[in-house]
């Protein structure tokens, strides 16, 4: 309830006690029954937070509009004109490119990620056989393992997969795609794995009585039945893969001059920042940054409610 | 039915551990292998030289400076980030009190949980080159400009913030905390909303205070919750390479200035990539993975508590 609320019909209730007794009544007219003033204060810090958050969100989106000398002068001068040339230069300086290199990679490593992983987690979920806890195990250990105890070794690896065939090597999409997939896995599984085991066996039994293969149960029945688990882990697994910033600075580097440029978006804003340094385009960086932020912005204003839930159902599991 | 059980077993199961053998599992492995020589990487040759990586390690100042940032980001992410989530989420849960003794969150509690989860989907780079703005060392820089604003700085003489050996880190701190809080306040916020509200309103009753309700209901009931957070956070607090290695100065992988923000993974991948010692990396890999392993076993034998049901 607001502060005001609070302020005027509260009656000093039986649980302030001896507290508001002690008070000057001054005091505690205008507070009511104390929780005003925590109410202010609450609200105080929540919309200081807030603003930290929005205030330099906006700020970047209005440096696009400003000219290098403005951005440079004062953090508070408004837009004096609303060119929008900042976002021409930021775009033929790659944005489109790695943005296109991201959605690519994206595309192929989240199919990868959710079919290999809700298979996986289906099979050793609701099957027995020899040696089903020694895998699940071994699925789980990696989770909790950090990614650059693998590093040195994985550069490596996918080089000599590059000898097999380029598409496959570094700065390959192939390449990049395979090792999202492969380090998105364990936890994929681990989540899948006890949200295959809560569904209830009696629709799968019965599609199996009526002659359905092992494949068809699968697709036709127990993934649409533990649809809300594929979304968690599957908005869980396009955030971890969008912020990954160290797997392609390693494996995604340009081998040669010849070499096509494909930086994803983070790698490449990364450069646009260095390259913007030197030249001093601070407006077309903070174009850059405003032109990859903003599908994001809609994305998640649309789903929030679900990227919400999802994630912290996946983190909780 | 049964007869075509295990081709079906081994079909669903074969390309997905093959993956992960070949591109996980089998590099974890051999990187405690590669720890024990004096491979360069860019050559074939290797020698085994045994621990002598790990005592090297140990001798190198600049290492020693890293593990002991990691190990303050250790303490002060988690606890900064825990805490401040935790004040929010029982602001916006419980914080507003109707007047008939009902338990409320404040107004506007949905928006301020979409606005302070945003960072989260924001991705790293985005929020390096931001806050490469925020912290710029002239008035152009958001925070310099807010304080000259507020009279609080000398125009003439702008806080140097990133390039400042002894702020540099804290400032690394500060965009993690900015962008960590809003995901825990809603792991939290899930967490309290599952807690039964006549939990709250026979506290009330009873006299209770806001302060009391926190730590006598709220904190016991939502201990596994903030357990997991911790362990979360920990991790988080071993990585950080992106932001650091991004934002802070140092021509290869930030660490600047002289070593003064350098981190555990700056370091690994300066000695990798750069300067060509996969060996001594793979030792460094090893350490991290180490501190990794201790932590969580530590977090969870040192938070566990008897669990409360509801």
């Amino acid at each position: 309830m607001s502060t005001h609320t609070d302020a005027t019909t509260t009656v000093p209730a039986p649980r302030e006690g001896g507290a508001s007794a002690s008070r000057k009544p001054t005091a505690a007219q205008r507070f009511g029954d104390g929780g005003g003033i925590l109410n202010v204060f609450s609200h105080g810090f929540l919309v200081l937070w807030a603003v930290m958050i929005i205030g330099p969100l906006i700020w970047i989106v209005l440096g696009s509009f400003k000219s290098n000398a403005q951005i440079g002068g004062s953090a508070w001068s408004w837009p004096t004109s609303w060119h929008f040339d900042a976002f021409s230069r930021a775009w033929d300086k790659g944005i489109g490119g790695f943005f296109a290199n991201t959605l690519i990679v994206l595309a192929g490593s989240l199919t990868l990620t959710m079919l290999l992983g809700a298979m996986a987690a289906y099979v050793l979920a609701r099957y027995e056989f020899r040696g089903n806890r020694t895998i699940y195990y071994f699925f789980v250990a990696g989770a909790m393992f950090p990614v650059y105890l693998a590093l040195v070794p994985l550069f490596f690896m996918v080089k000599n997969l590059g000898q097999i065939s380029p598409l496959l090597g570094l700065n390959s999409y192939l390449g990049l795609i395979l090792v999202y997939t492969a380090y998105s896995l364990p936890f994929t599984v681990f989540f899948l794995y006890a949200f295959f085991r809560s569904l209830p066996t009696a629709v799968h039994e019965a599609a199996m009585i009526d002659g359905c293969s092992h494949t068809r149960a699968f697709f036709q029945v127990m993934v649409p039945m533990a649809k809300s688990g594929l979304i968690s882990v599957f908005i869980f697994n396009v955030l971890g893969q969008w912020n990954q910033y160290l797997l392609p600075v390693t494996l995604m580097q340009q081998q040669s001059g010849s070499d096509p440029d494909r930086s994803m978006l983070a790698q490449g804003l990364m450069n646009l920042a260095v390259q913007s340094g030197y030249a001093s385009d601070f407006p077309g960086l903070f174009a850059g940054m405003t032109i990859a932020m903003l599908p994001v912005l809609v994305v998640y204003l649309s789903f929030q409610k679900q990227v919400q839930a999802g994630l912290t159902s996946a983190t909780l599991k | 039915m049964r007869h075509k059980k295990y081709p079906f077993i081994v079909g669903f199961l074969i390309v997905p551990v093959a993956l992960y053998v070949l591109l996980v599992i089998w590099p974890y492995v051999q990187t405690f292998g590669y720890s024990l020589t004096d491979w360069s990487g860019a050559s074939q040759q290797m020698n085994f030289i045994g621990l002598r990586n790990y005592t090297s390690l140990f001798g190198d100042s600049v290492f020693v400076t890293a593990l002991e940032h990691n190990l303050l980001l250790l303490i002060v992410l988690p606890l900064a980030t825990i805490l401040l989530a935790l004040f929010f989420a029982f602001m916006l849960n419980v914080g507003g009190r109707g007047g008939t003794g009902g338990v409320k969150g404040v107004r506007g509690a949905g928006f301020y949980k979409v606005v302070f989860f945003f960072p989260q989907v924001l991705s790293v780079a985005i929020l390096s080159v931001l806050f490469q703005g925020v912290y710029r060392t002239d008035q152009g820089g958001l925070l310099n400009g807010v304080l000259v604003k507020l009279g609080l700085e000398d125009p003439n003489k702008p806080l140097q913030w990133l390039a400042d050996p002894n702020w540099g880190l804290w400032c690394v701190i500060g965009v993690l905390i900015w962008s960590g809080v809003g995901f825990y306040l809603v792991l939290f916020s899930a967490a309290m909303q599952a807690v039964p509200k006549d939990i709250y309103e026979a506290a009330l009753l009873d006299g209770a205070g806001r302060g009391q309700t926190f730590f006598k209901i709220t904190l016991p009931l939502l201990w596994e919750t903030i357990q997991t957070a911790w362990v979360y956070l920990a991790i988080a607090a071993m990585d950080c390479f992106a932001l650091v290695s991004t934002m802070t100065p140092g021509s290869y992988y930030g660490g600047g200035p002289d070593h003064h923000s350098e981190i555990l993974a700056t370091l690994l991948m300066r000695n990798f990539i750069t300067y060509g010692k996969a060996g001594y990396a793979c030792a460094m890999g090893v350490v991290i993975f180490f501190i990794t392993l201790i932590l969580s076993v530590i977090s969870l034998r040192v938070t566990r508590r008897e669990q409360i049901e509801f």
